[in-house]
């Protein structure tokens, strides 16, 4: 029973995949890669598209590492559990929960409208980057955690300073694991549809500036798909979105292997 | 001195960044509250939560067929998702040879970055026509798009009661063993009602994530607005509402639609304090 519980679950995952890098992989060639839909998208390939995914999680992972690691840093070392601790945390908690379809919406009003930057990469990364914040601050704190206490008092024994002992002895052993959040990070932005179609608008021309709007590869792909565009061009593009995703998990999941081996 | 006081300034900047990190949620509130609710006052909160007419060109403004619609799809999700996740979780707490539990977990690691509109492609081209030849009804329906989300929140509820059934301390299963049990009365009777916290928590970030989820459900579920009466109905939800509106919403439409975020936001904050505290009882 427990078994086919498990076995039902990976077929699931496995048809999904199948069905989907089946009829797209055939699509997938040099030129789908390297050139800018034409007609809508029923032709040409999905290069604007991939240029906007990138711009967008650039912007993104600019803006959260630093608020992230920030926050998980003052979090681990700079205070003791107490009221302002634990307000943090549920603050932090209740964000990781808000629909994506939220954060489009406060994203649409803030950023595009409010702060006046229109549908730009610009707004889709900041409204992307308030949504991957949660990630990245719960990775990179575990990473601190996972730090042996005696690493600690060696530096202060040598006469460290806090700020000292975190830049010099913390941050690089956590090194592996922060990255690991900032990956995870990444693929959300990747996968990400509802608040980049709220931000950064849908279009397929090649951006310029940080005020150009852009369509990413799941817009892309959701367009083409609802809109019945072109299901070749659809699986295509789907293909790569999948490709892409397994790519960036497989490296982070090689990353956290490399990490927790190393600690043990 | 200097020294001294380059620690204090960093230790106000790294407090300063912490709070930036919080304000965002409060920014998030005032903005979609500011937004969305001067329309629920001008039409009342009662005419906007249960009325059932939703035709934004009338100015007519009721949003009970999307909650309802959102309830029905969630609780279908659960009824499929809750098994499936703790057989699952309990699979790999407990039974599994290691290299199953390898291959599952880097699966359901899958399942999770799958992107959303994927899952909502592969519902429309494989279950949607499912359904409708077996089933019948129009096949955009409540149970197409309950089939998808129960698959979506797997990783969710997964990851969160395999972690509480792996908290708990290991005299538990080994008393419960030494008197005797079996391996699945020990599971059955002991693991899982005292993990009960935990598994509940992940329960309800799982019906978050269901209530939450916009673009798969925008391609499966038809959209229709009327108060559902069996699964097989299409249906819309509080968040298709909004992602399908959004783009060409002006005026009172658009912060109709924002006051629809606003429903959304409190039930979802109140689920997510409940999961916190759940989850906060599990440690203490």
């Amino acid at each position: 029973m427990i078994w086919m519980a498990a076995l039902s679950t990976m077929t699931v995952m496995a048809l999904i995949i199948i069905q989907v890098l089946s009829e797209g992989l055939p699509v997938l060639s040099l030129r789908f890669f390297l050139e800018s839909p034409r007609s809508m998208g029923r032709e040409g390939g999905i290069l604007s598209p991939i240029i906007g995914t990138i711009a967008l999680t650039i912007v993104a992972i600019i803006v959260a590492t630093p608020l992230g690691v920030g926050t998980a840093i003052f979090l681990g070392e700079y205070t003791r559990e107490g009221k302002v601790s634990r307000v943090i945390r549920f603050g932090i908690g209740c964000l990781a929960g808000v629909p994506s379809i939220i954060f489009g919406l406060f994203g649409f009003v803030f950023f595009v409208i409010y702060l006046n930057m229109g549908w730009s990469i610009l707004s889709g990364g900041l409204a992307l980057a308030a949504m991957i914040l949660p990630t990245i601050i719960c990775t990179a704190e575990e990473a601190l955690r996972a730090i042996p206490y005696a690493l600690r008092e060696v530096s202060y024994s040598l006469g460290g300073t806090r700020w000292q002992t975190v830049t010099r002895t913390i941050l690089p052993n956590a090194m592996p694991g922060i990255f690991t959040g900032i990956i995870l990070g990444v693929c959300r932005s990747i996968e990400e549809t509802a608040v980049v179609i709220l931000t950064a608008g849908s279009s397929l021309i090649i951006p310029t500036s940080l005020f150009s709007p852009v369509r990413t590869m799941s817009v892309h792909f959701y367009i083409l798909a609802r809109e019945g565009i072109s299901m070749e061009m659809a699986y295509g593009t789907g293909a790569a979105l999948i490709l892409l995703v397994l790519l960036v998990n497989i490296k982070a999941n090689f990353l956290l292997n490399r990490y927790v081996r190393k600690k043990r | 001195m200097r020294v001294e006081l380059k620690e204090k300034f960093i230790e106000k900047i790294l407090l300063l960044i912490a709070f930036s990190s919080i304000s965002i949620l409060a920014l998030i509130a005032f903005f979609i509250f500011g937004e969305g609710l001067p329309l629920i006052w001008k039409i009342g909160p009662k005419s906007f939560l249960l009325g059932q007419r939703w035709v934004p060109s009338q100015g007519s403004f009721g949003i009970l067929p999307m909650i309802v619609g959102s309830f029905w799809v969630t609780f279908g999700a659960l009824l499929l998702g809750i098994p499936l996740g703790l057989a699952c979780s309990v699979f790999l707490s407990e039974w599994t040879p290691p290299w199953a539990g390898m291959i599952l977990r880097s699966g359901i690691q899958v399942l999770a970055g799958i992107p959303s509109v994927i899952y909502g492609f592969w519902g429309l081209i494989v279950l949607v026509p499912l359904v409708r030849n077996f089933l019948g009804g129009p096949g955009l329906s409540i149970l197409s798009g309950s089939l998808i989300l129960s698959i979506m929140i797997l990783p969710t509820i997964i990851s969160i009661s395999e972690d509480s059934i792996k908290a708990l301390p290991p005299s538990y299963k080994a008393g419960a063993l030494a008197l005797g049990a079996t391996h699945w009365e020990t599971i059955w009777r002991v693991l899982i009602p005292a993990a009960r916290s935990g598994i509940v928590a992940s329960i309800i970030l799982g019906m978050g994530r269901a209530l939450g989820e916009t673009m798969a459900m925008i391609m499966i579920l038809g959209n229709a607005v009327k108060m559902p009466s069996s699964f097989l109905d299409s249906a819309r939800t509080l968040t298709t509402n909004i992602g399908i509106e959004m783009g060409y919403a002006i005026g009172d439409h658009r912060q109709a639609l924002f006051a629809t975020g606003v429903v959304l936001f409190l039930i979802i904050m109140l689920l997510n304090s409940l999961a916190l505290v759940l989850s906060r009882r599990r440690t203490a």
